[in-house]
């Protein structure tokens, strides 16, 4: 059964939702095994492979990310950071059985002791329906300054 | 204001006053003087290829600009208008045309410098304008060298030559140009900004810190290895698993790469083998090397795989991955790191797309490698703080005086790199101070 426009809304919402409570295996299981975590460098950046990009991450990269987090001596996680996504209502650009395209505007804000900093983002879904459940078959985010200086961005925008 | 013996005397030997990483005063003398008296990277030629292209960038904390001038010269002049000190460039790139124009009064200015053309100049007849240090226009920087590419300054007009400055040296910038077929790099798009609230050379001193990457880099390296072994280590290798496993290496592998040091502040880790050296090869790539230069000649090439070289005062350049990162001081603990990569003209893209991975995996700020050291540096510049002790030590493998006007390659876990830069560091900070 094919999914409805409010059930992928929903996904996108969800999905911010895990990353601001820290599910990070619920939030794995919801990629697809090749997918990639595309986070650009250049402003309307096209090619993520032969110029740097912020992040271009595949699932072992993403695991190991996510695994990190809570090791023992992951001393930059000590204390550990929180982050926050408020997100605007996703705008769907493409709706097709085999493919979806999302595009939703955020704020999200990231702390760790005193510090605490705010981005403004934009991030492109691609996602599949596998067995009828939707997945992120890739993603994109585009940071509004990705051109700016940063400190760390230790969590995942 | 503190005089030449009180600057030598920040650096006993096997220590070093945690001045030199807070003190407001002492980084004001470094921009005042060892940014002025050494050979300081500005930027590669390929960021302005035409006449007109410009590129700005800092030396120790003076704005300049490097400038294609219309005799295909690299110039470096000071961003500044001799008018009322109004920046002339203020993006990051572009292209000028024949002359800068001042976007306040309109002076215009050659691309070397030159004024070219004041409105309404019939005002400054018989104001004796023509003797002032402002009908000069831009000012240049007091030395200039493209050396394969690379554009170094020195700020001040007299002082060292850049050979007996860079000296042996010179060899790692040879080794990651005459890895391209052509003998050629290209810059590949724009670097990685990443914001460090530390002091800038405890950046340039982590760079040949071969005791630290098991230690602090157990959490990214170590968990890598960890995941990998419970896959069943699949080969071919995740990708991430040729970058950054190689962190892991024990402290047995890192002893035996070795460390070479140059006089006057620079030095390399990876003299017998490196953290590079077990990359795969790249389909094509090996066979145009040897239609270039003959396959002995290239075989030497990529059999020197050196890790990291440090260019006294303030980058560093991977040669075996075309990356440069330049250690730009804002401010006694406020660094900004700039992370370059190259293409090697007339080699095969999957090496770009390694070097570009190696890039954002391990020197973004996003990156988890990048997140282990910044932790470091900061907390080592919040430790500094204390008055608990005064003094950093930097003893390792020092077993009497030593002799930095000499080459020497040693045990690769010594400290002898820093203590090198420090040495250089003494040199050129006195060396224009008055009671030198
Ligand atoms: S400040 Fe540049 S022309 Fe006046
Ligand atoms: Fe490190």
């Amino acid at each position: 059964m094919p999914v409805t426009r409010e059930q992928v809304i929903d996904f996108i919402y969800d999905e911010a939702r895990m990353l601001d409570e820290g599910r990070y295996d619920e939030w794995l299981s919801l990629w697809l095994e090749d997918g990639h975590y595309w986070m650009p460098l250049d402003y309307k950046q096209t090619d993520p492979h032969l110029v740097t990009s912020l992040l271009y991450e595949d699932m072992f990269m993403l695991r190991l990310r996510v695994e990190r987090l809570n090791g023992a001596r992951t001393f930059s996680q000590k204390p550990k950071s929180r982050c926050h996504h408020v997100i605007q209502r996703p705008f769907i650009d493409e709706m097709r059985e085999d493919r979806i395209v999302t595009n939703t505007s955020m704020h999200y804000v990231e702390t760790r002791l005193d510090e605490q900093f705010l981005l403004a983002l934009t991030a492109i879904h691609e996602l599949a329906v596998v067995d009828g459940a939707i997945r992120i078959a890739n993603k994109r985010v585009d940071i509004l300054n990705s051109d700016a200086a940063f400190g760390n961005i230790q969590l995942l925008p | 204001m503190r005089t030449a013996s009180e600057i030598t005397a920040l650096f006993t030997g096997p220590q070093v006053h945690r001045d030199v990483y807070t003190s407001p005063e002492v980084y004001r003398l470094e921009m005042t003087h060892l940014f002025a008296n050494t050979w300081v990277f500005v930027g590669h030629e390929s960021q302005t290829p035409k006449k007109g292209d410009y590129f700005t960038t800092q030396i120790g904390d003076q704005p300049v600009i490097q400038v294609r001038h219309s005799d295909g010269e690299i110039y470096v002049l000071f961003n500044r208008c001799p008018h009322k000190g109004t920046k002339i460039a203020i993006d990051r790139e572009g292209n000028t045309g024949k002359f800068f124009r001042c976007p306040y009064h309109a002076w215009s200015f050659k691309t070397n410098g030159c004024l070219l053309a004041i409105p309404l100049k019939k005002g400054y007849e018989d104001t004796g304008f023509e003797d002032s240090e402002s009908a000069k226009g831009m000012t240049p920087v007091g030395a200039v060298r493209n050396y394969r590419g690379f554009v170094f300054a020195r700020l001040a007009p007299e002082g060292i030559g850049f050979e007996d400055y860079f000296g042996g040296s010179l060899s790692s910038i040879d080794n990651m140009v005459d890895r391209s077929p052509e003998g050629r790099l290209e810059i590949a798009g724009p670097p990685l900004r990443y914001m460090h609230k530390c002091n800038w050379k405890m950046l340039v001193e982590n760079q040949t810190d071969t005791c630290h990457p098991m230690v602090a880099h157990e959490s990214s390296a170590g968990t890598a290895v960890n995941i990998w072994k419970e896959m069943g280590n699949p080969e071919p290798r995740p990708p991430a698993m040729e970058i950054i496993a190689p962190f892991m290496s024990p402290y047995e592998f890192f002893e035996k790469m070795g460390i070479r040091t140059w006089p006057n502040g620079h030095g390399h880790t990876g003299v017998h083998h490196s953290i590079h050296s077990d990359y795969s090869a790249i389909p094509g790539y090996f066979e145009s090397l040897c239609e270039t230069y003959g396959e002995e000649r290239a075989k030497a090439i990529l059999d020197e795989n050196r890790h990291n070289t440090v260019y006294f005062p303030n980058i560093m350049i991977k040669g075996p991955i075309q990356q440069l990162r330049n250690f730009i001081p804002l401010g006694p603990d406020k660094t900004l790191v700039e992370s370059y990569i190259y293409r090697l003209v007339g080699a095969p893209d999957q090496l770009l797309a390694r070097t570009a991975m190696y890039n954002r995996m391990i020197n973004a700020p996003t990156s988890i490698v990048g997140h282990d050291d910044l932790e470091m540096y900061e907390r080592a510049q919040e430790g500094l703080m204390s008055n608990g002790m005064e003094w950093v030590n930097v003893q390792r493998l020092r077993t009497g005086d030593e002799e930095f006007d000499q080459e020497a390659v040693e045990n690769g876990t010594t400290e002898r790199q820093m203590r090198n830069q420090f040495d250089a560091w003494v040199k050129f900070m006195t060396v224009s101070m008055e009671d030198a």
